[in-house]
């Protein structure tokens, strides 16, 4: 019989390559990605999660390999020995702005996020130069990614009715870039749950439920873990719905505290996010080993039982 | 185990394992983020096995699911460990170095053919040998269990059954293999560590070791009584004779999560003086003298709890409290100050440095500790100390750090409410993955997933009694008499039947389990109770309630 066996891990090779003009060494196995960020050289990623297997599908973080033909993704793809890699050239940069322009034209990404703001900016994207969007057509509200013909000049885009089908989250898919987090969320990555997957092609490939179904008919079991990672607000609370609709979520005015959920012994750490001493959204920080950012529909949505307490009358 | 009650490993380590044994837990629903940690186990290779009467949502995603009859376990664990002996795959090196009474055992588990262990639990044969092989043969087992195991009249047994498999095998005390119990609520552990025990001090110290008693003399001023309390299925037996009249009830809703809930109601309502002290009007708290209305501890107070896998993680305060409520802390405090102990309005942080002082496993726990580690596995003795990733690695040490640890032998010992002609049916509890306990907490929230309590039964039982869907039927056991609907689930087999006990105020389960409890932990039976389901008179079929089957 084995000793006990403390070391998980058996000796690792060491990687040299080139970075930016600077030399890098790295354990193998390392992505270009990892490689880039422990130099502090800043690659865009929209379907990148530390917490996912890559799925190599939003080509943002794309940079230049001498002496590859083809752009490389750098989330997926290992660092090698002497590789020289480019995080910035023209050729990245172009498309960098065409991955960024196109998902713009077609959809809503106002609430992606800073960071989605600012590689707008750095890289001069401009979806207008497709033209003007189109109104949203009425065959597209009967089906969800259902475009119909364009006249012209307008762009198509994904616009639709948010879907609002149960009280605890709702989906707005003229927000969705199509990254499959929330496919691989709700899959074989975290939630072996298999409620969500890409549906159609081309410009009608969109995420559904199976046959389309409402939420509360799918198999959905309402963890939350796909809007966790959703980077777009396409998949959002519906207590943030409620509120941005109502025109009072304010973020300036959330606190974030770190607890445990008070519900089985697994110890999920939650961040409660609260506006007016109320919860208004619950999450878990993605780099903690218990959870990895995953809870289930108790953590997530249980909470409600503290906001529901009348002011407690006067002990008899 | 082996002196120290809690899990043995790490979640981290049900990912790096080879195989996984999910023995009377349904982790699927009622822990399901601890199943991420088998799935992600499952997919870098490890096998899973799961042992239930139900073929549950966990079973679902087992390799072999052994579908054992209701409160047979220890004939299962015996068959299985009898077979380990006979096939020759004892771990003869670490049973000889670290464990004692192995002579012992294997003469208990003899009688335990794998014909016998089919007949007893009704597993067939060869899922008991495939079973004991697989886990004998893994360089690296997981064996994890929940109330599956302990809410049986023989749960400590029931344990005991399991941790000899672990021995026999020496799937305990190294990285990836290991015994752990998944804590029902977020802070059992935590209970049990700071020694919410009829017989031990906070790090799970003797009250009846002198000197550990010197020391808290010492600390708090007071002599202390050397005689173990009593639990909760003792002080229920208490307040029958007449001995226990007055209770303070802090956080908990017995009224109806007790078993044999008619006895309960009645006991409570006979006490001289009842104090409840609760975030809500629970049934229990009606039936109060005194109520003490609180704060919910989990985000309207500071301090810390401890989970499954022995962390103690600090929960923090993000909400104000309602008008009106006072944190159990300050409510202790003020009471202490009124019977006569002055101890100030400590802070949590305060009362666990105090704790820090007196129980060594905690000691290198510091609130910032807690806080830069993400938390800290005890034991955690000094604040140089990383915590402990698992337990009892000392059993490999040659020769073994302190004593060795011991095969308990056991007997099976059917449920003690049996099966007969009038109650021919087994039903069994358990959770549903959108709900808690008896939904105080979760029923407050609009799940999509929720129906109504219903009495699962198998297509075939339900085809014999002649029930539709929906259709309402009594439900009686030798305890009690309830009213509810029937649902059709083929997790079951004939013979079998399944309720929750979320929904109280409109099913109360508990009226018919058993109060028979195991009297080492004082756990009762809620999981084996004899049954007889009859149609009612009027019967008349409801319309039928949504199916839905979270997976």
């Amino acid at each position: 019989m084995a000793p006990p066996l403390q070391v998980k891990q058996l000796p690792e090779r060491i990687v040299h390559a080139t970075i930016d003009g600077q030399r890098v060494a790295v354990p193998e196995g390392t992505t270009i990605l990892a490689a880039c960020r422990s130099q502090a050289a800043e690659v865009p990623t929209l379907c990148f999660l530390e917490t996912l297997a890559p799925v190599n599908v939003c080509r943002a973080c794309v940079v230049e390999v001498e002496g590859s033909r083809a752009l490389v993704p750098a989330c997926s793809r290992p660092l090698e020995t002497d590789m020289v890699v480019s995080t910035r050239s023209k050729r990245v940069d172009k498309s960098r702005r065409m991955v960024l322009e196109f998902l713009a034209s077609s959809v809503d990404m106002s609430l992606a996020g800073p960071d989605v703001e600012r590689w707008m900016e750095e890289y001069g994207v401009d979806p207008d130069r497709y033209g003007p969007k189109a109104a949203a057509g009425a065959d597209l509200d009967a089906r969800a990614g259902r475009h119909g013909p364009t006249v012209g000049a307008e762009r198509a885009t994904a616009a639709q009715p948010v879907k609002v089908d149960n009280d605890l989250y709702v989906r707005d898919y003229s927000r969705c870039i199509l990254c499959y987090k929330c496919v691989e969320a709700c899959g074989d990555q975290a939630q072996h749950t298999f409620a969500l997957a890409v549906a159609g092609r081309g410009f009608d490939a969109h995420i559904a439920t199976e046959f389309e179904v409402p939420l509360p008919e799918s198999a959905c079991v309402y963890c939350g873990n796909c809007v966790g990672v959703c980077p777009t607000g396409a998949l959002m609370f519906k207590s943030e719905y409620d509120l941005r609709q109502a025109n009072q979520w304010d973020e300036s005015r959330q606190t974030v505290t770190d607890t445990i959920c008070p519900y089985c012994g697994v110890g999920c750490t939650l961040e409660l996010h609260v506006q007016d001493n109320a919860i208004v959204k619950v999450t878990s920080p993605m780099d903690h080993e218990v959870t990895s950012g995953h809870l289930c529909i108790k953590g997530r949505f249980g909470f409600e039982f503290v906001q529901q307490r009348p002011p407690a009358a006067e002990p008899r | 185990m082996f002196g120290a009650g809690g899990g043995t490993s790490s979640y981290e380590e049900i990912e790096n394992t080879d195989l996984i044994i999910l023995w009377g837990s349904n982790a699927r629903e009622s822990h399901p983020i601890f199943f991420h940690h088998v799935l992600k186990g499952i997919r870098s290779g490890a096998r899973l096995m799961v042992v239930d009467p139900r073929r549950s949502t966990s079973a679902q995603f087992a390799h072999l699911w052994l579908g054992l009859d209701v409160g047979t376990d220890i004939a299962l664990a015996n068959a299985v460990g009898r077979e380990i002996i006979a096939a020759g795959l004892v771990n003869h090196e670490f049973v000889q170095k670290a464990t004692e009474h192995f002579d012992a055992y294997r003469e208990s588990v003899e009688p335990f053919t794998l014909a016998v262990g089919e007949e007893l639990t009704g597993v067939p044969q060869d899922a008991i040998q495939q079973l004991a092989h697989e886990y004998a043969r893994a360089p690296r087992a997981q064996l994890c269990w929940t109330l599956g195991i302990t809410e049986h009249h023989n749960a400590v047994d029931n344990v005991f059954a399991l941790i000899n498999l672990a021995l026999l095998t020496g799937h305990v005390g190294r990285y990836g293999s290991g015994l752990n119990p998944v804590r029902g609520q977020n802070n059992v552990q935590g209970g049990g560590d700071m020694g919410a025990l009829p017989n031990k001090f906070p790090g799970f110290q003797n009250v009846a070791d002198a000197a550990v008693r010197a020391r808290f003399e010492a600390r708090w001023g007071r002599a202390l009584p050397p005689k173990p309390g009593w639990h909760l299925s003792q002080m229920f037996e208490a307040m029958e004779r007449g001995d226990l009249t007055a209770l303070y009830v802090i956080g908990e809703n017995p009224a109806q999560s007790e078993a044999d809930a008619h006895r309960t109601e009645k006991l409570l309502t006979g006490l001289g003086h009842l104090v409840v002290q609760d975030m809500f009007m629970t049934r229990t708290a009606e039936l109060a003298d005194v109520v003490l209305p609180s704060t919910a501890s989990w985000c309207e107070a500071e301090g810390t709890v401890t989970s499954s896998e022995r962390r103690v993680q600090r929960v923090r305060q993000a909400l104000e409290p309602p008008l009106g409520t006072k944190g159990d802390l300050e409510i202790l405090s003020l009471l202490a100050a009124r019977l006569g102990f002055p101890w100030g309005m400590p802070t949590a942080e305060e009362v666990w440095d105090e704790c820090r002082s007196l129980s060594p496993m905690h000691s290198g726990m510091s609130y910032g500790r807690l806080e830069a580690l993400k938390g800290i596995q005890w034991p955690c003795p000094d604040e140089s100390h990383p915590g402990s990733q698992f337990l009892h690695g000392r059993l490999w040490d040659d020769p073994v750090g302190g004593p060795k640890a011991g095969f308990h032998p056991v007997q099976h010992e059917p449920p003690v409410d049996q099966l007969s002609d009038d109650y021919p049916i087994r039903l069994t509890t358990g959770r549903r993955l959108d709900s808690f306990n008896t939904g105080v907490q979760s029923g407050r929230f609009s799940s999509p997933l929720r129906r109504p309590e219903t009495l699962n039964l198998c297509p075939e039982d339900m085809a014999a009694l002649g029930v539709g869907e929906g259709e309402a039927v009594a439900i009686r056991s030798r305890r009690g008499r309830i009213e509810a609907p029937v649902h059709s689930d083929t997790t079951l087999r004939p013979g079998l039947a399944f309720m929750t006990f979320h929904f109280p105020d409109q099913v109360n389960t508990n009226l018919l389990t058993v109060d028979a409890w195991d009297p080492q932990s004082g756990t009762s039976e809620f999981k084996a109770t004899a049954i007889a389901v009859e149609r009612l008179a009027s019967a008349e079929s409801s319309e039928p309630h949504a199916i839905k089957v979270g997976v």
